[in-house]
C-alpha cells in the first residue's frame, strides 16, 4: 500500500496510461531512443561509475597503477585470512582433477561438463550449492534462435551494449555456443517458455535488436539452477560438493602453475588444503560489497572473493572500473529495496514514468543509459518520487503490461514479482511499481580468453567473476547465456589441460609476496580480504561487542 | 498455475521523514535510521527488540546474529531461510521465509538450517517419463494421505498436495506446472507424515517434462545446423576485424524487430 502523499502522483500515472497504451500499440517508439552523444553525455553526469570518487588507483599487483573501483581496490589492498607458513603442503587434505570455486551456475556446468571430459571435481562453495546469483536471475537468457535472428546480429547487439569494449573472440563464443546452450538446458530437462506450436517464446531486453529474451516464467534462473544442481548430484562418485567451505585463497606450484586452494570451513573455522591440476574460479560477483552505498539485487555471498584470490596469484583483471547498477531496483516498500525488478517488465511494456506520470526516456535503453537518466530524472530534475526513508524512484507502470497482454498475464508470467508485493498490498495488476537502480553487475573480473585461460597458467575463471566478455556494460540476458557458454568452456578445457598437466612442488609463496608488496607499498591496513559475508548487525549490538581478544572458536 | 495471494498483509509503513527532503545520492540509508515502532520477537526462543517493519531476517541479524545457514539469495528464491513460527494466544504453527514474513509482536521464531532429505541419484537419459518413475524412485509418494498440511505449509501458496496427487497419476505436465515455483525450502516435507520430499519429485518431474514431454522447437534445430555448418563463419571473420567506428556505424544503423 502506498503512502496517502503518494497519491496525486499516482493518480496522474493513471491519467495518462490510456495514452501511453495507444502510443505503444502504435509500434513506434514510445520515447525517442538516445542517440550517441545524449548517450555519452547523460552518462558523464549521472552515471555513479562517472563520479571521481568512485574511482581509486590500485598500489600493488597485476594492475597496479590503473583506476579501479574504490572498494575493489580496497579489498585487492588488503590481508589474507591465513598465515601461509602454517599450512603443510605436502599432505593435502583431498586431490582431485579440477578444483571448482563456487557452486553458482557457472561453476555447475564446469562440473558437469568436466566430468563428461573425463575430469573429477571438487566443487567448494560457500554457502550451499546454488545459493548464488544464478538461482535469482528472473528475465531471460539471450540467445539467437528465431528467422528474424542470427549469432552475428547478437554480436552487435552485445557489443554496442558494452560501449565497444567488449574482447571480440569472448563475444563470438558467447553468441556462437547460444542456440547449442538451448538446446543443452532443454535436453537437461529446463522448461523454456514456449509457443503453443513448440516454437521458442522469446521477448525482446534492453539493448536488443531482436527477441531472444528466453526465459521459465520469471523463475529462469531457479529452474536452470536447480536442473544443474540436480545434476551435478547426480554423479556423487566423479563431482564432490563441499558446502560452506568457500576458497580463501590459492595454492600455485613451484613453477608458477596454479595447483589447488585452502577452504575454509565457517562453521567449524578449520581450513583445509585442496590439491588439484586445475582450478576453475566461478565465485560470481560482488553485491554485497555495497558499492557507492547502493542497495544490491545480488545474493548473499557476492562479496568479490575470486577476484581477490585470483588478483594474489598474479591474475589480470580487466574493466574493473565499472559496475552495473540495474536500472529497476525496487525502492519501496523499505523491506525489499535493492530487490531486482526484472527487465522483461519493460520488455513486455512496463513503462518508467515520472511523477508528473509522463514517460522521460525509452524503456530499452543499455542499462547503464537507462540507469543514468532515472538518476537525472530524480536528482536534476526532482521529477521522482521519494520514500518514507528518504530514498527516491520512478515509477515503472506495470499496469499496463495487463492491458497490451490480456489479463492473467502477470500472474501467468511474473509469479514471483506479483507475490514480492501482494504481500505488502501492492497489487502490480493495478499500480505501478517505484523504482531506482540497484547495484547488480560487476561488468569486468578476471581477464579470460575464449577457452577461460587467464595469465595464470592451470587457473580459469567463469561467469560473472570474469572480465571481457560485456565490455563495461551487459546487456540482460546475456550473463545467464555467459555462465553457461563459459562454464561449460571452462569444463571443457579445464578438463583437457589436466589431463596432462604436471604439478610441481605446491606452495603459498605468492601469500608471502604479497604481503610484502602491501608492506613495500607502505599500505597499512586491517582490511582482511576475501571478504565472504557482509555484516548487517545493528549500531546498537556492534558497540556492546567488546571482546578485547578472541579464544578458540567462540566469538 | 498457483493462485496467488496475500499470507502476511501489512500496512505500510508511516513516513519516517517528511517527503520533500533532498538526498544527494541514493544509499542504503536504511541501517541507519533510527527506527521508531519496535516490537519484541523470541528469536530460538529469546527475546530481541526489533524493529516493527523488518523481515524476519532482518530482526535476526538487527539483533546482532551472523547468520551462515539460513541466508542466501535474500529475495524469495533459493529457499535457504525456511523459518517455523508461532503467535501469542494461538496454537497454530507457522511456516515462512525470512527473507520474505514480516516480523509481529511477540512471535517466537526459529530458523530451519537445513532440511533432511532424500534424492536418489538417476540417469535421465535412461528414464521414461510415466508414472513408474514415481513408483520407482519416490515409492512414499504413493503413501500420501491427501491432509493437505504441506499445501498449508508452503510458503509460495502453491497446492503442494496436488502436484503429489498428479505425481501419484503419472501426470508429469501437471506437477510440472504446479511446482514450478518450488523454492524446494523443506517446509512442506517436514509437515508431511507421509515422509515426502516434495520438492525433489517436483524436480524430477519438471526435468522429465522438459527432457521428454516438451514440443520441439524447429526454429532451434534449424539454427543449430546453422551454426554446425559454419554459416555465420564469415560475417563473424568481417565484424572482428572492423575497427570501433565502423562497428559504431553499423550499430547504429541497425534495423530493429
Ligand atoms: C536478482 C538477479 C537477477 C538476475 N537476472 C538476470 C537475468 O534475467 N538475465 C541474465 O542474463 N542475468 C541475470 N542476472 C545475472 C546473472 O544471474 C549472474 O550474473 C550469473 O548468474 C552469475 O553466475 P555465476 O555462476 O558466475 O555466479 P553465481 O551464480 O553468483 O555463483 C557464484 C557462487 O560462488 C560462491 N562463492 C562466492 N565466493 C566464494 C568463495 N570464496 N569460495 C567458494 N565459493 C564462493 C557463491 O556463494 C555462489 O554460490 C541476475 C542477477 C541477479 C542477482
Ligand atoms: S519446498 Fe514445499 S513448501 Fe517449499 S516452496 Fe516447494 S512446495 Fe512449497
Ligand atoms: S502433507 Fe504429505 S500426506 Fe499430507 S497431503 Fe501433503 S503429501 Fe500428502
Ligand atoms: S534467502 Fe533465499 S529464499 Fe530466503
Amino acid at each position: 500500500m502506498y503512502p496517502d502523499y503518494m497519491h496525486d502522483s499516482l493518480k496522474k500515472v493513471d491519467e495518462t496510461r490510456q495514452k501511453r497504451l495507444e502510443l505503444e500499440r502504435s509500434g513506434k517508439n514510445v520515447f525517442p531512443p538516445m542517440t550517441a552523444e545524449e548517450r555519452e553525455d547523460v552518462l558523464n553526469k549521472f552515471h555513479p561509475d562517472y563520479k571521481p570518487e568512485s574511482r581509486r588507483q590500485v598500489h600493488i599487483g597485476p594492475n597496479k597503477g590503473e583506476l579501479l573501483t574504490t572498494e575493489v581496490a580496497d579489498i585487492l589492498e588488503s590481508h589474507s585470512r591465513i598465515e601461509s607458513k602454517l599450512f603443510d603442503l605436502t599432505t593435502p587434505d583431498y586431490e582431485t582433477d579440477i578444483l571448482i570455486v563456487g557452486a553458482g551456475g557457472a561453476g555447475c556446468a564446469a562440473a558437469i561438463i568436466a566430468r563428461q571430459n573425463g575430469a573429477q571435481s571438487i566443487i567448494s562453495t560457500k554457502l550451499r550449492m546454488g545459493d548464488a546469483n544464478s538461482m535469482m536471475s528472473q528475465g531471460g537468457m539471450q540467445a539467437a534462435v528465431t528467422e528474424k535472428d542470427s549469432p552475428t546480429i547478437h554480436y552487435l547487439d552485445a557489443l554496442g551494449g558494452g560501449h565497444f569494449d567488449n574482447k571480440p573472440d569472448l563475444v563470438r563464443a558467447l553468441t556462437e555456443d547460444g542456440p547449442e546452450v538451448v538446446k543443452w538446458l532443454e535436453d537437461l530437462g529446463v522448461v523454456w517458455d514456449k509457443n503453443p506450436d513448440g516454437s521458442m517464446y522469446v521477448l525482446h531486453g534492453g539493448g536488443t535488436s531482436r527477441k531472444r529474451m528466453h526465459s521459465c516464467r520469471d523463475y529462469t534462473g531457479a529452474i536452470i539452477m536447480r536442473t544443474l544442481m540436480d545434476e551435478v548430484r547426480n554423479h556423487p562418485d566423479d563431482i564432490k560438493v563441499l558446502e560452506f567451505m568457500p576458497t580463501v585463497e590459492l595454492i600455485m606450484d613451484d613453477k608458477g602453475r596454479c595447483a589447488g586452494g585452502i577452504l575454509y570451513n565457517m562453521e567449524t573455522e578449520e581450513y583445509f588444503t585442496v590439491k588439484a591440476k586445475a582450478v576453475i574460479i566461478a565465485t560470481g560477483g560482488y553485491g554485497r560489497l555495497h558499492i557507492r552505498g547502493f542497495d544490491t539485487t545480488n545474493h548473499y555471498g557476492a562479496t568479490g572473493d575470486g577476484l581477490v584470490i585470483a588478483y594474489r596469484a598474479g591474475a589480470k583483471l580487466m574493466y574493473m572500473d565499472s559496475v552495473q547498477y540495474h536500472p529497476t531496483g525496487s525502492v519501496f516498500p523499505e523491506q525489499i529495496a535493492g530487490f531486482l525488478i526484472t527487465e522483461k517488465i519493460r520488455g513486455a511494456g512496463g513503462q518508467p514514468i515520472n511523477k508528473f506520470g509522463e514517460l522521460f526516456v525509452w524503456p530499452r535503453e543499455p542499462r547503464d543509459v537507462e540507469s543514468a537518466s532515472f538518476i537525472r530524472e530524480c536528482l536534476e530534475r526532482k521529477n521522482g518520487i521519494q520514500t518514507p526513508s528518504g530514498r527516491w524512484g520512478v515509477w515503472l507502470d506495470s499496469p499496463l503490461i495487463e492491458i497490451i497482454q490480456g489479463d492473467g498475464y502477470m500472474n501467468k508470467n511474473f509469479p514471483a514479482m506479483y507475490r514480492q508485493f501482494i504481500r505488502y498490498n501492492i497489487d502490480i495488476t493495478k499500480e505501478p511499481m517505484l523504482v531506482y537502480p540497484s547495484l547488480h553487475y560487476q561488468n569486468g573480473g578476471v581477464e579470460i580468453n575464449d577457452h577461460c585461460e587467464t595469465n595464470v597458467k592451470g587457473l580459469y575463471v567463469a561467469g560473472e567473476a570474469s572480465g571481457g566478455v560485456h565490455g563495461r556494460n551487459r546487456l540482460m540476458g546475456n550473463s545467464v547465456l555467459d555462465y553457461n557458454v563459459f562454464g561449460r568452456r571452462a569444463g571443457k578445457f579445464a578438463a583437457g589441460y589436466a589431463k596432462s598437466a604436471p604439478i610441481g612442488k605446491l606452495s603459498l609463496e605468492h601469500i608471502t609476496a604479497y604481503e610484502n608488496e602491501l608492506k613495500k607499498a607502505k599500505i597499512k591496513t586491517d582490511r582482511v580480504a576475501p571478504v565472504l559475508l557482509p555484516l548487517y548487525t545493528s549500531d546498537e549490538v556492534k558497540k556492546r561487542q567488546l571482546t578485547a581478544h578472541y579464544e578458540g572458536t567462540l566469538r | 498455475m498457483a493462485k496467488i495471494t496475500a499470507k502476511t498483509k501489512v500496512k505500510a509503513a508511516k513516513p519516517k521523514t517528511k517527503p520533500g527532503k533532498t538526498a544527494k545520492t541514493q544509499t542504503a540509508s536504511a541501517k541507519s535510521e533510527p527506527p521508531k515502532a519496535m516490537v519484541t520477537v523470541y528469536i530460538m526462543g529469546k527475546a530481541h527488540k526489533v524493529p516493527a517493519d523488518a523481515t524476519i531476517m532482518g530482526a535476526i541479524e538487527y539483533a546482532g546474529y551472523q547468520i551462515k545457514r539460513g541466508a542466501g539469495c535474500r529475495e524469495g528464491f533459493c529457499g535457504a531461510c525456511a523459518t517455523v513460527y508461532r503467535l501469542p494466544g494461538d496454537y497454530k504453527i507457522y511456516t515462512g521465509m525470512a527473507c520474505m514474513t514480516l516480523v509481529q509482536d511477540g512471535m517466537w521464531l526459529s530458523q530451519l538450517p537445513a532440511i533432511p532429505s532424500q534424492k536418489p541419484v538417476y540417469d535421465l537419459d535412461k528414464l521414461e517419463p510415466n508414472v513408474a518413475v514415481f513408483q520407482k524412485l519416490y515409492p512414499e509418494v504413493f503413501r500420501c494421505v491427501a491432509c493437505n498440511t504441506c499445501t498449508k505449509a508452503c510458503p509460495q501458496d502453491l497446492e503442494v498436495m496436488d502436484y503429489i496427487q498428479a505425481a501419484k497419476q503419472g501426470n508429469i505436465e501437471k506437477v510440472m506446472d504446479l511446482s514450478f515455483d518450488c523454492l524446494s525450502c523443506g517446509l512442506c516435507a517436514i509437515r508431511c507424515p507421509a515422509e515426502i520430499v516434495h520438492f525433489n519429485v517436483g524436480i524430477l518431474a519438471r526435468r522429465l517434462y522438459g527432457k521428454y514431454l516438451r514440443k520441439n522447437s524447429d526454429h532451434l534445430d534449424k539454427m543449430l545446423k546453422n551454426v554446425k555448418s559454419k554459416k555465420y563463419d564469415a560475417a563473424y571473420k568481417e565484424m572482428m576485424k572492423m575497427k570501433k567506428d565502423e562497428l559504431k556505424k553499423k550499430y547504429y544503423a541497425r534495423d530493429s524487430e
